[in-house]
């Protein structure tokens, strides 16, 4: 990775709004008239975006999904349940297996050496190859009867894999949340890769002359310096996930039976499957007990401490 | 460091300290291999599938017994019922892409700069929309999104889709810029002020200009973006031209009889410019890559 450029960026408060008063302003005394339009020319384009296709959409969600019936008819629906549990799994598992697998691999790409760094081009590739594609191709390793997993398994081991995404719940459920460690556990470790290489190598030189080793230095220098960009990775991470469309969609389709649709899939289905984009919005928004308060800490963490990467 | 951890626990005790250090690196060449395992075996399954004859799919090898470069000639040359508009497609998404990249590096660069250089009145209050617009998922805005386009009478129409990849590449665009921007000292503007120069003399020829490498970053990011994104890309475009590769290998995938080496070569072709620009901007995405990536 560049040290030097990701320096540049590292000392900066994320959202640089909170800029400190004393700092100068070119413009400071007030924009004088024609640089006042410039001005207003320049921001235009964003406003105009933000309200027809932000702000517009939002109110407009919000009122479609008003109506507090549809949430009792969500409530009584057996699908909408078992969706809920699935939606609570895929973020509590599939989160924090990801985020902790990224924490532990970016210790290993610390290692010195031409191998790691080879490695490391490869480990990212699932990042960088588009979703779609690849998704795709697991839902068709996944194939009990001709995807390449179970041929495997029979051909070294003699064993008669099961239908990864065809016949079980749990089954299915494992394999999208594999699928989408998958695909972002890459991006997480470069982000907390980023985060170890800030770490001053003196702390652990200084540390080794107390005597600290491996596990020790991990836990009294390498966490306590990574905890806060480890929380907002883990918080932005949720949020991402829980928008996460792609992997249940096409890894497991909600199948078997409709059993393991998350909130993002079912929103989709009852929209456009079924036909009734009032009952979809009413899925999606019942997320929004967690959604709220996750948005909140996260801007409050994002704008207010500076988060070193 | 911490593969070294978790190697050295259970042999920290061992009194000799080359046995240790060879007992750590075996460790870590076995990380090394599961890892490389782990990552390569969908992008195995993708090129073994699409060196398959048809009709060998439905076979038990590990790699194809005829390895063949047909599916590849096939798509290339459209001769298969599902792919008579494929490079139409192709064109689509690249269309679809650029448009982006552009408009969200123009759209971007200039909020930015007026809210961080000229610092307008309320900027704040716009650059929490950006981060409030970035932590919000896109397929929770789907649904409304669909319904708006399709009152605008926008359905079916490419620029909905630029439109949507542009509102949720924005606010990224926003965040770094901001960020990247205040390494770039103020008397720089204030100097060319001086001279007498207007604010979109000074958006070109000094901000613009400075800004290259978070430009690139961006860029690289929406391209990238665009390139994953399939939810609104599927709701909104319905026609066979019109549509981009990824909607239409999504049809392949529900289609009776799914010709899975057809698919799998289309995947590749698929892949590979972003993997491509990725591999050649990725320092520049490092750098401007702090917080964010690409929203799912």
């Amino acid at each position: 990775m560049d040290g030097t450029q990701l320096q540049a960026v590292q000392a900066l408060p994320i959202g640089s709004t909170s800029a400190p008063a004393t700092r100068r302003r070119t413009w400071r005394a007030g924009l004088l008239g024609s640089e006042f339009a410039w001005a207003i020319a320049f921001i235009v384009p964003y406003i105009a975006l933000f309200l027809v296709f932000v702000a517009y959409p939002v109110v407009y969600g919000l009122w479609l999904g008003h109506n507090p019936d549809l949430y009792s008819e969500l409530y009584a629906d057996p699908i909408y349940q078992r969706t809920v549990v699935n939606t609570i799994l895929y973020l509590g598992i599939g989160v924090n297996l990801k985020m902790f697998g990224a924490l532990m691999l970016s210790g290993f790409f610390m290692r010195r050496g031409w191998w790691v760094k080879a490695l490391l081009l490869i480990y990212v590739l699932p990042w960088a190859v588009p979703a779609l594609p690849t998704f795709i191709s697991i839902h068709w390793m996944l194939n009990g009867q001709w995807g390449l997993l179970n041929n495997v398994l029979w051909n070294l081991f003699g064993i008669d894999g099961p239908g990864w995404v065809e016949t079980s719940r749990w089954l299915a459920l494992g394999s999208v949340i594999a699928s989408h460690i998958w695909k972002w556990m890459p991006f997480w470790t470069v982000i907390l890769l980023a985060g170890r290489m800030a770490i001053a190598q003196e702390l652990y030189e200084a540390a080794e002359v107390d005597g600290a080793t491996g596990v020790r230095k991990f836990v009294h220098v390498t966490f306590p310096l990574l905890a806060n960009l480890y929380l907002v990775c883990t918080l932005l991470s949720t949020i991402f996930t829980l928008g996460d469309f792609n992997s249940v969609y096409f890894v497991s389709g909600g199948g078997p039976a409709l059993s393991t649709h998350v909130l993002a899939t079912l929103g989709i289905r009852d929209a456009f499957e079924i036909g009734r984009p009032e009952l979809g919005v009413a899925a999606v928004m019942s997320a929004l007990p967690l959604m709220i308060p996750l948005v909140i800490l996260l801007m409050r963490k994002l704008r207010t401490t500076e988060v070193h990467l | 460091m911490t593969a070294e951890a978790i190697g050295s626990r259970s042999v920290r005790r061992l009194p000799r300290y080359r046995l240790r250090r060879n007992l750590k690196e075996a460790a870590a060449l076995m990380v090394a291999v599961l890892v490389l395992i782990w990552t390569l075996a969908p992008i195995y399954n993708m090129v073994a599938v699409s060196l398959e004859k048809h009709g060998n799919v439905f076979s038990n090898d590990i790699w194809p017994a005829h390895p063949s470069l047909e599916s590849f000639a096939v798509v290339a040359t459209q001769s298969y019922w599902y792919l008579t508009d494929f490079w139409h497609q192709f064109g689509n998404s690249l269309y679809v892409g650029v448009a982006t990249v552009v408009i969200t590096l123009l759209i971007g660069s200039l909020a930015s700069f007026s809210i961080s250089r000229m610092r307008i009145r309320y900027g704040w209050v716009l650059s929490n929309a950006a981060l409030m617009t970035y932590v919000i998922p896109a397929s929770f805005l789907a649904i409304p999104f669909y319904r708006i386009m399709q009152n605008y009478g926008l359905t079916n129409n490419l620029w909905s889709v630029i439109a949507a990849e542009v509102t949720f590449a924005t606010p990224y665009a926003i965040f770094i810029f901001q960020q990247y921007g205040a390494s770039i000292p103020h008397e720089l503007d204030e100097a060319a002020r001086i001279d007498g120069a207007s604010p979109l003399q000074i958006y070109l020829r000094i901000y613009l200009p400075l800004m290259a490498p978070a430009l690139v970053a961006v860029g690289t990011y929406a391209l990238l973006l665009a390139w994953n994104e399939y939810l609104y890309q599927f709701m909104l475009l319905s026609s066979k031209r019109n549509m981009t590769v990824a909607v239409a290998l999504a049809q392949f995938l529900n289609s009776d009889e799914a010709p899975w080496n057809y698919m799998m070569a289309t995947a590749i072709i698929y892949a590979i410019p972003p993997v491509a620009i990725y591999y050649v901007f990725r320092r520049r995405m490092t750098a401007g890559l702090t917080m964010g990536g690409v929203k799912g």
